[in-house]
């Protein structure tokens, strides 16, 4: 199939950026999308343009790292599925397809497609784990934990960090992502000793990087790649409102 | 040069904890004196790093992707190995250690082995304790699958996504210490070499890949976690970014290079569809618990799959190996698949695959159960395929995934450079010729959370601090190096791109490297390398400059290496004339097409030395000595 690509193009952070356009000819529809974008950018080499940049790694939906705008649609048009795992039999001959980058504030872009989530990182490090040292733990099967426990739990700790919430989301909140380490631990006993801590200190991190609040659309549950459900958003607010009233 | 393992003497089941008695120590007060760099963030970096923080040194960890949560190991699907016997099914340490070496076929050292399968059960306590979500039966307690090339159900996971699991807990211990500014992080920054000061490795030298800033870092200990070669045959399982060059710099440092060519070609992944293909999809060893393999007897049936009667078709394995049936360890299960297709009995379009069939399973649990078990490798196979698998057979066929040979490293993870340790896929320690499933994600956090933090501070008691500093003159040189070379790939102006070279590398690997290998495809492969080399440094072409993101650039640098390296990986499997695990030499098989070892001749490990580019590297023996198991012809009929 031939196809009109306009792809955001940007030479880096200070660069103002604008669309291009390319043709993609003789696309195969067994292609994934970023290999359709590997023909493209093995073409415009040949042409002695600079390839297009743009975030990828494992290829196989588990990395987070992909992070295309498709028409408008953070991952593209398919429900469940990253960018990378999208392929080309969900297009046809003749369509113009619009890529750009993530936009939020909080993730700044570094080159063309390519954006920076290191907020994410710093979310995580405000309180996005357990506080155990390596050593010196229980036997695992000392604290049973009922399956349907484990099972929510595991539910939202499917979250790959990707960023395509925030993408989607008109306030660019990072609410489902927090949401799902929040309830990740919420649903554990290994997560109770510092609950009410983690929550706050996740929230007020996540305020400082810029990140919007939720104001429920759930645009962002629509394109996650992990399906996380915005019940998870709703476990969150619930955490925070305990927090915040639980004496110390 | 005299390869010194280090292996502690007395008996196998007290050898660690004797030795970790025997290690010197380093008061909490001096901890902070010292500094380790970590490059590599994935189960072994993340882990060792966490660890080595927690204790009180001070540790700079290095990943080239933007988080160190998306690291490679990330992608592990099925789950992790422990001696833990929770099913009452008569596992032990000293099974799981048994299993490992036979699975290994005979080529592994015991004692590294035993401790692996000694702290596996420490494993699967941290990550409980750190809230990874493993999955569970009704009355709370962990459930256990089975996995290839064992006969007890030891393998602990969650959901199809265990690798994830187990890197978000390890990144979750990485993320504290990098809260509590104990661990210093630099993402999207790539180690291109390490600096060795009166022989003993004292730092690195790093490209920032947002800037192209080359810059040093000084520590009294590098670590190297940064996986395997799998994509030198191109086509792999592994993630696009994954590379040989961490090691590979190393190893012209003067780090030996041990059994480069074990290469795992895992039976279970998405076949080849076309020429544009980036790379291939694992479908997760766990499928075959209740997934089976088959093919048409007739050669070039076209008929589909629903169409051939039952007489009709060759469960090969379950014909072969009655008693592991589809549970064949890997390196056999691929070879069979290989001589099915090569028989021209294929499935698919292109007649390059098997079948791997639910339908049995189907109809004896019910869909609901196997949607449980293997909901989401379903759904990706869909979505990659288009087909639906709860109808039609998976098509599956081998594709390169793990390997085995990596940085030769003593008992304590150290490599033959002082104060170079090498954890995870990147060392060749613990798997001999041939990784059983569930044991990568074992050993990645077996090395970071419970070997290194010992063995690195007995080195830090005996060697005392680095005393170098990054405005050494060495930092000066090496820096000047990997700018004239990164300069060098920007200036050749030619006209072809280093993927067109990595492919072309990947082909020659793949066929006289991969599945199987003889005397003259690698010599012909001997042949073929030097002449891609050397056409890649005249007729490179790479746009745009240093001083910005540039992925040409960095993928350019890295396919070099791959070229250089992949001589090496062709002169071992050259020189080990015997079938054994995954390197199976063509000329020496049974009459029944099984590999036939030689132990009288090749009972080592072969420890590479760098002697220049396209220079034969020399090779050093390190003997395999088998205390406690019987050498033994491996059987799963």
């Amino acid at each position: 199939m031939n196809l009109t690509l306009y792809v955001w193009r940007q030479k880096n952070a200070d660069d103002k950026g604008r669309m291009e356009t390319y043709q993609a000819n003789d696309i195969s529809s067994h292609m994934s999308f970023l290999e359709m974008l590997d023909v493209v950018n093995e073409r415009l080499l040949t042409d002695g343009i600079e390839p297009i940049a743009f975030d990828h790694d494992c290829r196989e939906g588990i990395c987070g790292m992909c992070s295309l705008v498709i028409n408008g649609n953070p991952h593209g048009p398919e429900k469940g599925t990253t960018v990378c795992q999208l392929h080309m039999r969900h297009f046809k001959d003749g369509d113009k397809i619009y890529i750009e980058p993530w936009r939020a504030k909080a993730f700044p872009v570094i080159k063309d497609l390519i954006v920076d989530r290191s907020a994410f990182d710093r979310i995580m490090q405000a309180g996005g784990f357990v506080s155990v040292n390596t050593g010196g733990t229980p036997d695992a099967n000392a604290i049973p934990i009922p399956k349907e426990n484990a099972d929510t739990a595991m539910d939202a700790a499917q979250c790959i960090g990707c960023g395509a919430c925030v993408a989607a989301c008109k306030n660019a909140s990072a609410m489902l992502f927090l949401a799902a380490k929040v309830s990740q631990y919420a649903y554990l006993p290994q997560g109770q000793a510092e609950r009410t801590e983690r929550v706050k200190n996740m929230l007020t991190q996540m305020d400082l990087e810029g990140f919007g609040n939720c104001t429920n659309f759930y645009e962002c549950e629509a394109v996650c790649p992990k399906e996380i459900s915005v019940k998870f958003i709703a476990k969150l607010n619930r955490e925070f409102l305990r927090a915040t009233v639980k004496k110390p | 040069m005299k390869l010194d393992a280090k292996i502690p003497s007395g008996p196998l089941t007290e050898k660690w904890d004797n030795y970790k008695f025997e290690m010197k120590l380093i008061s909490p007060s001096n901890k902070r004196k010292y500094k380790a760099i970590v490059v590599g963030s994935g189960l072994a970096g993340a882990s060792a790093a966490a660890s080595l923080a927690e204790l009180g040194y001070n540790v700079d960890c290095f990943c080239y992707q933007d988080s160190p949560r998306r690291a490679h190991s990330i992608s592990a699907q099925g789950g992790i190995n422990a001696a833990k016997n929770y099913q009452n099914d008569g596992d032990s340490i000293y099974r799981l250690f048994y299993d490992t070496v036979k699975g290994g076929d005979f080529r592994s050292r015991e004692a590294n082995v035993y401790r692996l399968a000694q702290v596996s059960n420490n494993i699967i306590d941290q990550c409980a304790a750190q809230g990874v979500p493993f999955a569970r039966e009704y009355g709370g307690l962990l459930d256990n699958r089975s996995f290839g090339g064992s006969q007890v159900s030891r393998t602990f996971y969650a959901r199809g996504q265990t690798g994830q699991q187990l890197l978000l807990g390890a990144y979750s211990a990485l993320s504290r210490q990098i809260g509590l500014g104990k661990v210093k992080m630099y993402n999207r920054t790539e180690m291109l070499d390490i600096v060795v000061v009166d022989d003993r490795a004292v730092g690195i030298v790093v490209r920032d890949m947002i800037n192209g800033k080359i810059s040093s870092y000084a520590a009294d200990v590098v670590i190297l976690t940064t996986g395997g070669y799998g994509n030198v045959y191109y086509l792999s399982t592994n993630a696009i970014g994954c590379n040989v060059t961490a090691a590979y710099r190393a190893y012209k440092k003067g780090a030996l290079f041990a059994n480069p060519c074990y290469t795992q070609i895992h039976p279970t992944c998405i076949p080849v569809s076309g020429d544009y293909q980036s790379k291939l999809t694992l479908m997760s060893e766990s499928l075959r618990n209740d997934g089976r393999i088959w093919v048409p007897i007739a050669k070039g049936d076209k008929r589909p799959a629903a169409q051939i009667p039952e007489d009709e078709r060759d469960y090969f394995l379950e014909r072969k190996y009655p008693s592991f049936g589809n549970l064949a360890p890997r390196d056999i299960s691929s070879r069979s698949a290989k001589e099915a297709c090569d028989d021209g009995r294929g499935v698919g379009e292109t007649g390059v695959g098997v079948y791997l069939d639910f339908a049995d399973a189907i109809g004896r649990l019910g869909k609901n159960v196997i949607a449980e078990r293997y909901g989401n490798l379903f759904d990706m196979y869909e979505r990659i395929t288009g087909e639906d698998p709860y109808t039609v057979p998976m098509r599956i066929y081998p594709a390169s995934h793990y390997t085995m040979g990596g940085l030769w490293v003593d008992y304590n993870l150290e490599s033959t450079i002082p104060g170079l340790f090498v954890l995870g896929e990147a060392n060749f320690s613990d798997h001999g010729a041939n990784r059983l499933g569930a044991s990568a994600l074992m050993q990645g956090l077996a090395d970071g959370y419970f070997v290194v933090p010992y063995t690195v501070g007995n080195h830090f008691a005996t060697k005392g601090p680095a005393g170098v500093d990054t405005t050494h003159p060495e930092f000066k040189k090496v820096e000047e190096e990997v700018k004239q070379r990164t300069e060098k790939f920007l200036s050749i102006g030619g006209n072809r791109s280093a993927d067109s070279f990595h492919r072309e590398l990947g082909t020659i690997m793949w066929d006289n490297c991969g599945m199987g290998r003889n005397e003259a495809g690698l010599k012909k492969a001997l042949e073929m390398i030097p002449k891609v080399r050397e056409e890649f440094w005249q007729n490179l072409k790479v746009l745009g400059k240093n001083e910005e993101l540039n992925q040409a650039l960095e993928y350019a640098g890295r396919v070099a290496d791959f070229i250089e390296f992949s001589e090496v990986m062709c002169h071992d499997a050259l020189d080990r004339n015997e079938s054994c695990g995954a390197h199976f030499r063509e000329e020496y098989q049974t009459a029944e097409g099984e590999a036939m070892r030689n132990d009288n001749d090749y009972l080592y490990v072969a420890a590479w030395e760098y002697k220049g580019v396209g220079q034969k590297p020399e090779i050093h023996k390190e003997p395999l000595e088998y205390e406690n198991i019987k050498l033994a012809t491996r059987s799963y009929k």
